[in-house]
């Protein structure tokens, strides 16, 4: 897989050579591919990185992606990658940079001849088809750890805990509760208990359709650790079908407070917590 | 051993753990404890876990027993500051901590013990001044 | 059981006393904190070592708690192992039940500390004494 130190040796001396030569038909070759989405001048810098990397990496002898002292080289092929991938592009329009490399050593070993040339073009063609690979694996990465952080992001967009009253803190939950956003909702909401220091919730799932064992698991577990840390649990909301799935699975609400509506369920709060609402008076000329 | 601090503030005595406890320093703890409600005769325990950041079943059964003997002694026991990470481990763990009363902070755990001292003396006022044992 | 790398080096750490399970409390911590666990995670992960270094001093007469940690495609964890040379576990599935205790415990310790992780092993024979792998996995 790796090149020996005589072929890299020449490897070096290809790139080196002409090096604005090279640099210049790569940057060419690249943008026609990525049609105009990156600058000229952006492109010849990346070209110019990644050139150099080779070059240093190949004076050092023989080149192994994998060894130690390709450790420059892998880090700047990471480099192109994720930034490609952060800008959109596609893999394919990623790894083509690094592809194009390969038509340009077909034309300087083509023009150097010699007995190697057959040879030597295998070995580098095999070179930089690693490169591409190893552009692709950390492009896949990059998009990865994307696509994570934005799920992470949402998970706590839809997860709202706010303060209703002295005291007094509502989760209202809208949407499709799968395990992870109950977990999370749940922790952030037991958070909020310690730093409002609020002895009363509210778990509202009027906007919930539906709840499964596990879900109705973390919603019953949430209660039992808010009693653990001194505070109490009503919940309200509770649609007449998710009333019959509770039943269905067997699952104990035991003895937490349900109610039927956020209402409801704010008004008993307050007279546990002995706060007088006003009567209401009656208006004048209905 | 280290051994945590027992402070007496008003009527209450408060405990609290910033130290990673070993079982051996929570067995004397325990024994401290109840050593100092008979010698202060105070009415009220809280005992503040803000600071653990774990609570494994020995720490609760030893927080179990020092409500259940300062019960005996006749002095409530709150414990205050569960951290919510520590809370949904225990109940994932299955203790419930059961006959012990918490709250969200010291402040509140101290509301608490003054309620429950209220009634108890309101109690013993209404009906029956000598009685020793109004616990409703 | 699940295919992994181990990163760096494992840790060691004897258990034979009171104080060695605090130690191995922060050692589990420290590696925790190290794989990015959540915090509900780190103490979930804490917790079980808190309880199963207790049991190896307790029932196995001490022995030792190896923490490594351990490598799976995107998530990283913990992984301990509990190894003491005691007399095993008789009844593993009446040990593993809650509320089940020969020591005089809660009867949690086994059967608690199952549910804290992802993973959870256990050999165990009056010869070769017990020896309990735990892993838990970055979510």
């Amino acid at each position: 897989m790796a090149l020996s130190t005589e072929e890299s040796g020449r490897l070096a001396a290809l790139l080196s050579g002409q090096a604005d030569r090279v640099t210049s038909r790569w940057t060419e070759i690249v943008t026609s591919s990525l049609r105009g989405r990156l600058s000229q001048a952006e492109l010849r810098r990346q070209v110019q990185d990644l050139h150099s990397a080779i070059v240093a990496t190949s004076e050092q002898g023989d080149i192994d992606l994998s060894a130690d002292n390709a450790a420059e080289l892998r880090a700047a092929l990471a480099d192109l990658s994720r930034g490609r991938a952060r800008q959109g592009f596609s893999a394919t329009e990623t790894t083509v940079s690094i592809f194009a490399l390969k038509d340009v050593l077909a034309e300087l070993v083509q023009e150097a001849g010699g007995a190697n040339a057959l040879n030597d073009y295998v070995a580098f063609a095999k070179l930089v088809d690693e490169m591409g690979l190893f552009t692709f694996e950390s492009f896949v990465r990059t998009r990865e750890s994307l696509i994570a952080d934005q799920a992470e992001q949402l998970l706590e967009l839809s997860t709202p805990v706010v303060k209703l009253w002295e005291g007094v803190v509502a989760v209202p939950l809208v949407g499709t509760l799968d395990s992870a956003r109950a977990q999370v909702v749940m922790e952030r909401l037991l958070q909020t208990l310690v730093d409002t220091s609020s002895p009363y919730a509210i778990i509202d799932i009027t906007g919930v359709p539906a709840v499964d064992t596990q879900v109705a698991q973390h919603i019953l577990k949430t209660v039992v650790a808010a009693r653990l840390m001194g505070a109490d649990c009503i919940i309200s909301g509770i649609r007449p079908q998710i009333a019959q799935t509770i039943v269905a699975l067997g699952i104990e609400f035991g003895d937490i407070a349900t109610k039927a509506s956020l209402a409801d369920a704010l008004r008993h709060v307050l007279r546990l917590s002995g706060v007088e609402t006003a009567r209401r008076q009656p208006r004048r000329g209905a | 051993m280290e051994r945590v601090p027992i402070l007496k503030i008003g009527d209450i005595l408060l405990v609290s753990i910033q130290v990673d406890m070993s079982d051996q320093t929570a067995v004397q703890l325990q024994e401290d404890l109840a050593e100092r409600i008979v010698d202060t005769g105070c009415h009220g325990v809280i005992i503040d876990i803000t600071a653990l950041d774990i609570v494994d079943s020995f720490v609760g059964r030893m927080l179990s027993t020092i409500a259940s003997i300062s019960k005996v002694l006749d002095a409530e026991t709150v414990v205050v500051g569960m951290r919510p990470a520590v809370a949904i481990t225990l109940v994932e763990l299955g203790l419930s901590l059961n006959g012990i009363r918490t709250a969200l902070n010291v402040e509140r755990g101290m509301e608490l013990i003054a309620a429950a001292h209220a009634d108890e003396l309101d109690y013993q006022l209404d009906d029956d001044p000598d009685a020793e044992t109004a616990t409703p | 059981m699940t295919a992994g790398i181990d990163l760096g080096h494992p840790q060691a750490q004897s258990v034979r006393s009171d104080e060695d399970v605090v130690r191995v409390r922060q050692l589990v911590r420290t590696v925790a904190v190290a794989v990015k666990l959540s915090l509900v995670d780190q103490t979930k992960v804490v917790t079980a070592a808190s309880e199963l270094a207790r049991n190896t001093l307790v029932y196995g007469g001490g022995g030792s708690v190896e923490v490594a940690t351990v490598e799976n495609g995107r998530r990283k964890g913990v992984r301990i192992v509990f190894a003491d040379s005691g007399p095993g576990i008789a009844d593993l599935d009446l040990a593993l039940t809650d509320g089940y205790t020969t020591g005089g415990g809660l009867g949690l310790g086994l059967s608690g500390s199952r549910r804290l992780v992802d993973e959870f092993e256990i050999e165990t024979s009056p010869e070769t004494g017990t020896r309990i792998t735990v892993t838990k996995w970055s979510r």
